[in-house]
C-alpha cells in the first residue's frame, strides 16, 4: 500500500514537472534560439517584411508536412509525396502549354492528379494489407517521378499566365496568400486531429491497430483517406512551388518527402505511431524553415546546411530518449 | 492435371523458385526482342553493373533481417569513395590496398555511428539513418570542397582493379560473389548469424534468452557501413571519378531489390538466394530496357511499375500459399 502511494505521489510530482518538460516547450525554446540567431545575423530580420519574407521562403514545403502528421500518427510513412509534387506539377504545366487547357482548369487537374496519386497508394495498401507502406510508397515514388520524366523528358515547361505567379507572390496588405492558406489549413488539421472523433481514431489506429479494428473503427477506410489527403496536399505544394518558380521540371520536389518527415518528427510525432501533437509539428516547421533562412543569409553552403539539419534531427530525437530511458530503468529497479 | 497441380504447388512453395521462373520468362522475352541480350559480353556487362548493388544488398539484408532499415548508404558510398579518391589525389603514392582499406574503414565508421545512435540512442532506424544520410552527404561535399575528383587524379592501379579479371571473370563479380558466400555462411552457420534472425523474428524472446540486442544491432549496421565503404571504393574504381552527388538515391533500389527477393521489412525473414535473385531482377531491368529500345526517359516509370507489380504478385502468391497450408492443417 505504502509503495503504491509513493508511486502515485511520484507520478503527481512528475506530472507537474512534465508540464514544463513537454516536448513543445523545448521546441519553443529552440524556436526562440533560432530567431535570436537570425536577429544577430541580420539587422533587417526583425521587421514585419523581414519576417514575412522568411516565412514564405519555406511554406510551400510545409503543406506536405500537414497530412504527413496524420500518416505518422497512424504509424505509417509515405515517401512518395515528393514525386507526387513533380507529377502533378508537370501534368498541370503540360495541360496548359501542350493541350491548351485554361490555367484555372489545369490547376484543378493538378489537384486531381495529386489526389489520384495518394488514392493509388492508399488503395494498394488497403487492398494488400500485408505490404509495408515504406515499400509501396517507395515503388510509387519511383513510378510517379518516372511518369513525370516520361512526359517532360529533360525539358522544362514554362510560360504560365501572369496571374499564376501571383498565387505564390501575391499578398493581402503585406501578408502573402500562402501564409494565410497555410494558417487556415494548419488550424483545420489541428482541430481535426485533436478535437474530432476522426482524430481520436487516428491515434487509436496508431497505438493499437487490432484493438481499434475490434472497437469498430474502419481502419482501412481511414488509412485510404489519410493517404489520399497526403496526395492532395502534395498537389497544393506543387501549385505553390510551380507558381514560385514560374517553370517546372520533372526533378522538382526531390527529397521533399524526407524534409517533411524530418519536420514532423522533430515536432515530436513518433514514426511508430500514436504519439505527438499537431502544434509541435507546426512549431518545428517554422524552426527548420527559419534555421534554413538564417543560415542562407550568412551564405552557409548547402553541404553545411545538410549537416546542421541532420544533426538537429538526430540530437532532437535522441535527447529525450536518452534521459527518459535511464530514468525509467532506475525506477523499475527501485520497485 | 493433378500432377500438373502438384508440380505447380511445389514450385510456388518457395518464393525463390517462383522468382527464378519469373526471371527465366523475363530473360526469354527480352532475348526474343534482342538476341544480343544473352551473349557472353552482355551477361558480363549486366553482372558487372549489378555488383555494386549486390554488395550493398548483402549488407542491407542483415539490416532488414533485424527489422531495421538504412537509408544512409547512398551517402556512405559517396563519402567513403570521396575520401579515398581525395587521398589518392593528394598522395598518389598510397598503396592500392591501403586506399581500399581506407574506404572500407570510413564506411565502417559511418555504419558504427548509425548503429550506436540506433542501439544506444534509442532512435528509430529510419529517422537516425535519415539524419545521417544528410550529414554524410553534407560531409562528402565538405571534404571535397564541392569539387569532383577526375579520372586523371585517380591512380591507374586503383582503376585497374575493376577492369581486370581473374580466370576470365571480372574482379567485381568475384567480390560480389565472395560477399554473398560469406554472408550466407555467416547467417546460416555461425551463432551470431542465427542471433540476427532471432532478434528479427522476436526481439523480446531473443532478449530474454540472453542475446544482447544492442550488440547485434550495432554489428549489423557496422557491417552494412563497411560494405557500403567497399561499394564506395568499387564505385570510384569503376566510374573513375568521385562526385559529391554520386550514389544518390541508390538506397531505394537496394531496399527494393531485397524486398523483391523476399526479405521482410518486419525482420526475421529472408534468404541470401532471394536477395541475389532480387538484385538480378533489378540488374536485368537496368540492362535490358535500353537493349529493347525503351527510351531512357521511360525506364524509371517501368522500374517503379515492375516493383509494385512484383510486390502485389508476391502477396497474392503468399496468400494462396497460406490458404493451402491452412486447408492442409484442417484435413
Amino acid at each position: 500500500m505504502v509503495q503504491t502511494k509513493r508511486i502515485i505521489a511520484a507520478e503527481k510530482e512528475f506530472s507537474l514537472m512534465k508540464f514544463f518538460l513537454q516536448w513543445e516547450w523545448l521546441l519553443v525554446l529552440l524556436f526562440i534560439l533560432v530567431n535570436i540567431m537570425n536577429i544577430i545575423i541580420s539587422p533587417y530580420y526583425l521587421s514585419a517584411t523581414g519576417l514575412l519574407t522568411a516565412t514564405s521562403s519555406f511554406l510551400e514545403k510545409a503543406f506536405i508536412a500537414l497530412p504527413m502528421v496524420f500518416v505518422l500518427v497512424i504509424g505509417e510513412i509515405d515517401i512518395s509525396v515528393g514525386s507526387t509534387v513533380a507529377l502533378s506539377s508537370v501534368i498541370m504545366a503540360e495541360a496548359y502549354n501542350k493541350l491548351g487547357i485554361p490555367m484555372g482548369l489545369a490547376i484543378v487537374i493538378c489537384l486531381l492528379v495529386g489526389t489520384l496519386c495518394g488514392f493509388i497508394n492508399g488503395f494498394i495498401l488497403t487492398r494488400f494489407q500485408e505490404l509495408f507502406p515504406m515499400i509501396v510508397t517507395l515503388g510509387t515514388m519511383i513510378l510517379y517521378r518516372g511518369i513525370a520524366v516520361m512526359i517532360l523528358e529533360d525539358q522544362a515547361s514554362k510560360n504560365f499566365p501572369a496571374w499564376f505567379s501571383n498565387i505564390f507572390w501575391g499578398k493581402i496588405g503585406s501578408v502573402p496568400y500562402i501564409l494565410i492558406v497555410f494558417i487556415i489549413f494548419a488550424v483545420v488539421f489541428g482541430i481535426v486531429l485533436h478535437k474530432t472523433t476522426f482524430g481520436r481514431k487516428l491515434y487509436a489506429i496508431g497505438s493499437n491497430r487490432i484493438a481499434s479494428k475490434y472497437a469498430g473503427i474502419r481502419v482501412q477506410k481511414i488509412r485510404l483517406i489519410v493517404y489520399t489527403l497526403a496526395g492532395l496536399f502534395a498537389a497544393i505544394t506543387a501549385i505553390f512551388l510551380t507558381s514560385r518558380m514560374g517553370s517546372t521540371r520533372p526533378n522538382i520536389g526531390e527529397g521533399y518527402e524526407l524534409e517533411a518527415i524530418s519536420m514532423v518528427v522533430l515536432g515530436g510525432v513518433s514514426t511508430s505511431g500514436g504519439k505527438g501533437r499537431f502544434i509541435g509539428a507546426v512549431i518545428s516547421i517554422f524552426i527548420i524553415g527559419f534555421l534554413r533562412y538564417g543560415l542562407g543569409l550568412i551564405n552557409t553552403s548547402a553541404s553545411a546546411m545538410l549537416i546542421i539539419i541532420g544533426t538537429l534531427l538526430i540530437v532532437a530525437v535522441m535527447f529525450p530518449n536518452l534521459k527518459l530511458d535511464s530514468l525509467f530503468r532506475k525506477k523499475s529497479k527501485n520497485m | 492435371m493433378e500432377k500438373l497441380k502438384m508440380i505447380a504447388k511445389t514450385l510456388t512453395k518457395s518464393r525463390e523458385v517462383s522468382l527464378i521462373f519469373v526471371l527465366i520468362i523475363l530473360c526469354g522475352a527480352i532475348q526474343i526482342k534482342n538476341n544480343q541480350f544473352l551473349s557472353a559480353a552482355n551477361i558480363n556487362d549486366l553482372l558487372v553493373n549489378a555488383t555494386i548493388m549486390c554488395v550493398l544488398a548483402a549488407g542491407m539484408m542483415g539490416v532488414l533481417l533485424i527489422g531495421g532499415i538504412d537509408i544512409s548508404i547512398g551517402s556512405t558510398v559517396a563519402l567513403s569513395g570521396m575520401v579515398t579518391a581525395l587521398i589518392m589525389r593528394d598522395y598518389p603514392q598510397t598503396p592500392v590496398l591501403v586506399s581500399w582499406l581506407i574506404a572500407i574503414g570510413v564506411g565502417l565508421l559511418c555504419g558504427l555511428l548509425n548503429g550506436l545512435i540506433i542501439a544506444k540512442g534509442g532512435v528509430i532506424p529510419i529517422i537516425a539513418t535519415l539524419g545521417l544520410m544528410n550529414i554524410f552527404r553534407g560531409a562528402t561535399y565538405l571534404v571535397a570542397n564541392s569539387q569532383w575528383v577526375h579520372k586523371e587524379q585517380i591512380t591507374l592501379a586503383f582503376q585497374d582493379f575493376t577492369l581486370n579479371s581473374y580466370l576470365g571473370i571480372n574482379n567485381m563479380i568475384i567480390v560480389a560473389v565472395i560477399c554473398f558466400l560469406l554472408l550466407a555462411v555467416f547467417l546460416k552457420y555461425t551463432r551470431t548469424g542465427r542471433k540476427i534472425y532471432a532478434v528479427g523474428s522476436n526481439s523480446e524472446a531473443a532478449q530474454i534468452s540472453g542475446i544482447s540486442i544492442d550488440r547485434i544491432k550495432i554489428l549489423v549496421y557496422t557491417l552494412m557501413g563497411a560494405l557500403a565503404g567497399l561499394a564506395g571504393a568499387l564505385w570510384v574504381s569503376k566510374y573513375a571519378s568521385a562526385q559529391g552527388d554520386s550514389a544518390k538515391g541508390i538506397e531505394m533500389d537496394i531496399i527494393a531489390a531485397c524486398v523483391i527477393g523476399g526479405v521482410s521489412l518486419n525482420g526475421g525473414k529472408g534468404t541470401v538466394l532471394g536477395v541475389v535473385l532480387g538484385c538480378l531482377t533489378l540488374g536485368i531491368l537496368n540492362n535490358a530496357l535500353p537493349l529493347i529500345n525503351v527510351s531512357s526517359f521511360w525506364q524509371d516509370a517501368i522500374k517503379g511499375l515492375i516493383i509494385i507489380i512484383a510486390l502485389i504478385l508476391n502477396t497474392m502468391t503468399q496468400r494462396s500459399l497460406d490458404k493451402n497450408n491452412l486447408k492442409r492443417r484442417e484435413l
